[in-house]
């Protein structure tokens, strides 16, 4: 009985730890167990069906190991030689019968989840370009000629092809709410789709080491209703429009005056550097360097003076400009929205 | 006569003590030990490295350490556990065992097994070298490119990688060798193929493995060194070359170097349960055919490293079942050990305890292993804390569990002197309780989608707490690896005297005494059992005495036996020591700094140095010239 009672404690032990797990983290949190699109939900469920044949493998292992070693059962003598028939059966059994039904059981599974996620069921509703730069997210729109850098924007509930090539060492994209990741293959192209079934925003993590800012190449993926994903395309897809405040507008003659222009472009301007980030829509992108930090005026102007300071190693460098000059620019790229 | 035999035998194999001896050896006994402490230390240093990577994610947004020395940090951490313990240290048990259990006075190459042992340390203090110039690796134990070229790491630290593994190999590969000729022809008399220890068996299989699967991990290294040095580009797409090459050659070699790691383990869990369970062995044809056929499947599951690189659905199905079969050899070996243990009557010694963390914790890594070979799962799961968990349960479970079994179990026969026990069950407490707390939280932090590598995270993304408890386990861990270092180093001074036998085994080690005499065995004994010390009481004082049943060499000799049946056939004069294998490491030592210091003066000296030495090496000393040999009662 003892190790019967084991074997409850364990599994829900498990079971418990896990749920904890899942709920300990908040909206944004990238959890597999939370998953809001097709893939990740079948890949969630064969997960739940692994976890618990898992826990009874372990349960049965740690039981008849309990049951080797406790005292007070019949005993043979020391120094047996014979085998004795159970021991035979039990080998034969746990080592090779039950393991090959579980296995073929779960390669069945494998075979059919690979084929359901190979392709989704509708039809493919936009096609998005993701070009890994070490260390930010260049995502492009072919179809409407819109460049943006770390946040994704789709329409919920439609799937979209990711085509996935990079500008310089090996990335992954993962989405883990949405669906399991592909890396990114310098010399190659690789194509996956995603679906988010709820609008919301996914959180995505490089997940191929790729050097020493690895930890900061974060992006989102936005899943917008129909309504504001177009009106998101529309405005997306325009330049930026020419600030109206004087400040900001002092801010647009120090950005295109500076190094900026350099590596960054901003379409309908003369900046057309094709290094770093476009930032034409900046104002409207939830994070500042890849995920380093939330979009607000004064993370923008930590960075614009001092990215290494909180992304060591990025390719950025520190744009000394005067303090008034500084908050001018910040108002003129947070208005870029 | 048996004294004046004994004392014969002494003269002729005893190396005297002092600085010329220390770098002369050939004793495998002295070399094996050598592996061992050097292995040891470099686990400690890696457990450091382990202890800073631990301290800077225990919790979010910390600045402890910067992101170059955090890269360094698990790049020379994978590297240094995989390459610089784990191997060497089995291979330093296999050194010290495989001759005592096969009844052989040392290795059939002595020679070669102290250069082995030289060029792995000299290997090892060229990786770490690299620190003192700053320029440690950083790009992962796997190296990927193209990230590890010339254009993105223009660094030296890919080149300490691919120099430090090339050199190493000569290690690893010359050991292989070595261990195959030596368990192939000089088993004792009558301890044919089907009666050898599981230990053997295992360092058996590894040693193929280790021949088949190091020259692919080569063959990347010399081609990634050729594009970076001359310009070449195999790994250059720019130039019709393919990163995806470097992730097949890398991992045709890592996938079976998880068996190389995991095997001898194995082997050790199959010596110490049958001498702690007190019986036989269950299954023991199914155990040594397990270990072969792990070694050998082993070869064609290395795609499931690659699943989310893009390949063909059709070639992940195959990699996908031939993963989930891998099971099957563990399996079995699972349940032959629990049978053992069920039909014995087990004595929970420190050595059992911790084989029995090994089971349950292998287990758990077992079953998170075949959840890789569900293709769409790995592609969700892969590159994320759940998979440092399952290779921790793996490997630590797998093979730093049995290697502390080890440690307490053959101590007393290395050094005559038993561990102590209550400080033996703290250190297996500490160090389960300690292993779980920190790499189980891992599972979850993976599911939760934390990504590896990452030097830093974000509050918020649930991540916090389970980091925090993986940090304290770390430390719990660590404090139990300090207990076994005070117990060893306090009981083989003042431990309690262990005699020949102190744990009634079974195998041929047990035979002589504690620690044994350089000749291992003062008669060889002839086998007829597969459990030789149960079976037969006339080997039980080997050490004392001669029973003129059993051959004996009075000279610096072994006996040559058949490969299958072991059936004597020769008798083969061994070399004395000699300072010919040290100083060709030091020539090799040399030839590798001047390739990665680009000096070729440096070069030039190292090779005349390696060449010039090499050339002692076969010249053939008077005294070793076969000899008239004196063999009494060679079994029929």
């Amino acid at each position: 009985m003892r190790s019967r009672s084991r074997h409850s404690w364990v599994g829900s032990a498990g079971a418990l730890l896990f749920v904890l797990g899942a709920s300990a983290c908040g909206d944004t949190a990238p959890s597999t167990l939370h998953p809001e699109g097709p893939g990740a939900h079948r890949i969630a469920g064969l997960w739940w069906f692994m976890f618990w044949v898992s826990a009874l493998v372990v349960a049965v292992v740690t039981a008849l190991i309990l049951i080797g070693v406790l005292p007070g059962r019949r005993r043979r003598a020391t120094h047996d030689r014979a085998t004795p028939r159970w021991a035979g059966r039990l080998v034969v059994l746990g080592g090779v019968v039950v393991p090959v039904v579980v296995l073929a059981v779960l390669w069945a599974l494998t075979l059919s989840d690979m084929s359901a996620l190979s392709l989704p069921r509708r039809s493919i509703a936009l096609k998005v370009q993701v070009v890994g730069h070490q260390w930010w997210w260049e995502i492009r729109y072919p179809q409407q000629g819109i460049i943006t850098a770390n946040d994704i924007h789709i329409p919920v509930g439609l799937p979209v092809e990711v085509e996935l090539t990079t500008d310089d060492v090996i990335h992954s994209f993962w989405v883990p709410q949405l669906t399991g990741k592909t890396d990114l293959i310098s010399g190659r192209t690789n194509r996956m789709w995603i679906q988010a079934d709820r609008a919301g925003v996914y959180r995505g993590q490089c997940a191929e080491y790729c050097g020493l800012q690895h930890a900061n190449m974060i992006f989102y993926v936005v899943a917008d209703p129909p309504d504001r994903f177009r009106e998101w395309m529309t405005r997306e897809g325009q330049g930026a429009a020419t600030p109206t405040e004087t400040g900001a507008l002092r801010g647009q003659e120090v950005f295109l005056s500076s190094a900026c222009v350099g590596c960054h472009t901003i379409r309908g301007t003369d900046a057309r550097g094709k290094v770093g980030p476009d930032l034409t829509h900046i104002g409207s992108r939830i994070s500042i360097g890849a995920g380093t930090f939330s979009n607000t005026p004064s993370n923008l102007a930590i960075w614009i003076t001092d990215s290494q300071s909180v992304k060591p190693g990025n390719l950025m460098p520190p744009i000394p400009l005067s303090p008034a000059d500084l908050e001018a620019v910040v108002a003129y790229l947070e208005g870029l929205k | 006569m048996a004294i004046s035999l004994a004392a014969r035998l002494e003269q002729i194999w005893e190396e005297k003590p002092g600085l010329g001896s220390w770098l002369d050896t050939v004793d495998h006994k002295r070399i094996g030990k050598r592996y061992c402490y050097t292995a040891f230390v470099f686990f400690l240093v890696a457990g450091i490295e382990a202890m800073l990577m631990r301290a800077q994610l225990a919790r979010p947004d910390e600045t402890l350490i910067g992101p170059k020395a955090f890269n360094e940090l698990f790049s020379m951490h994978g590297i240094t556990m995989i390459f610089f313990f784990v191997t060497p240290m089995l291979f330093g048990f296999g050194n010290y065992f495989v001759p005592l259990m096969i009844g052989a006075r040392d290795m059939a190459f002595p020679r070669l097994n102290a250069f082995g042992y030289w060029v792995f340390l000299f290997a090892g203090l060229f990786m770490y070298s690299s620190f003192l110039i700053g320029e440690a690796p950083n790009n992962g134990w796997f190296n990927y490119v193209p990230f590890s070229d010339k254009h993105f790491t223009p660094s030296l630290s890919p080149d300490f990688y691919t120099l430090g593994l090339l050199f190493l190999a000569l290690s690893t590969t010359v050991g292989s060798i070595n261990f195959i000729v030596t368990i192939f022809k000089l088993r004792a008399p009558g301890m044919s193929i089907s009666r050898m220890p599981l230990f053997v068996w295992a360092i058996l299989a590894t040693s193929f493995a280790v021949i088949f699967a190091l020259p692919s991990l080569t063959a990347a290294n010399v081609m990634l060194e050729l594009d970076r040095r001359f310009g070449f580009h195999f790994f250059d797409p720019s130039r019709g070359g393919d990163v995806v090459l470097w992730q097949h050659l890398f991992w045709i070699f890592g996938h079976p170097d998880v068996y190389i790691i995991f095997l001898p383990a194995v082997g050790i869990v199959s010596a110490i349960i049958p001498v702690f369970a007190r019986r036989s062995i269950i299954g023991y044809v199914f155990l040594a055919l397990a270990t072969m056929a792990t070694a050998i499947v082993g070869f064609g599951v290395w795609v499931h490293h690659m699943f989310a690189v893009g390949l063909p659905n059709l070639a992940m199905t195959f990699f996908s079942a031939a993963s989930l079969l891998i099971t099957i050899p563990s399996a079995v070996q699972i349940f032959a050990w629990l049978a053992t243990l069920i039909a014995g009557k087990p004595v929970l010694r420190t050595p059992l305890l911790f084989i029995l963390g090994f089971l349950f914790i292998f287990v758990m890594g077992g079953v998170t292993g075949v959840m890789f070979a569900a293709v769409p799962f790995d592609q969700q799961i892969t590159d994320s804390y759940f998979v440092v968990a399952h290779f921790h349960y793996v490997l630590f479970g797998g093979a730093v569990f049995p290697i502390f079994a080890a440690i307490h179990y053959w101590v007393p026969k290395m050094y005559g002197r038993m561990m102590d026990e209550g400080l033996g069950k703290l250190a297996f407490w500490l160090m389960f309780i300690g292993f779980n707390l920190t790499f189980f939280p891992m599972h979850i932090a993976g599911l939760l989608g934390m990504p590896r590598r990452i030097y830093t995270y974000h509050a918020g993304l649930g991540w916090d707490l389970w980091n925090l408890l993986s940090t304290i386990g770390g430390f719990v861990l660590g404090l139990g690896i300090l207990v076994v270092i005070v117990n060893f180093m306090k009981s083989v001074r003042t431990g309690a005297v262990a005699g020949p036998d102190p744990w009634g085994g079974e195998t041929l080690e047990w035979a002589t005494t504690s620690p044994p005499p350089p000749y291992n065995f003062l008669e060889i004994p002839t086998v007829r059992s597969a459990e030789p010390v149960w079976d037969q009481p006339e080997l039980r004082d080997t050490g004392h005495a001669v029973h003129g049943r059993q051959p004996v060499l009075v000279g610096h000799e072994t006996l040559g036996t058949s490969v299958m049946d072991a059936d004597a056939e020769s008798v083969i004069p061994m070399p004395h020591g000699s300072y010919v294998p040290v100083a060709t490491a030091c020539g090799l030592a040399g030839i590798f700094a001047g390739l990665l210091t680009g000096i070729v003066a440096v070069t030039a000296i190292a090779v005349g140095i390696a060449v010039t030495a090499t050339l002692f090496w076969f010249r053939v000393r008077e005294e070793e010239e076969p000899g008239p040999s004196v063999v009494v009662g060679v079994a029929p």
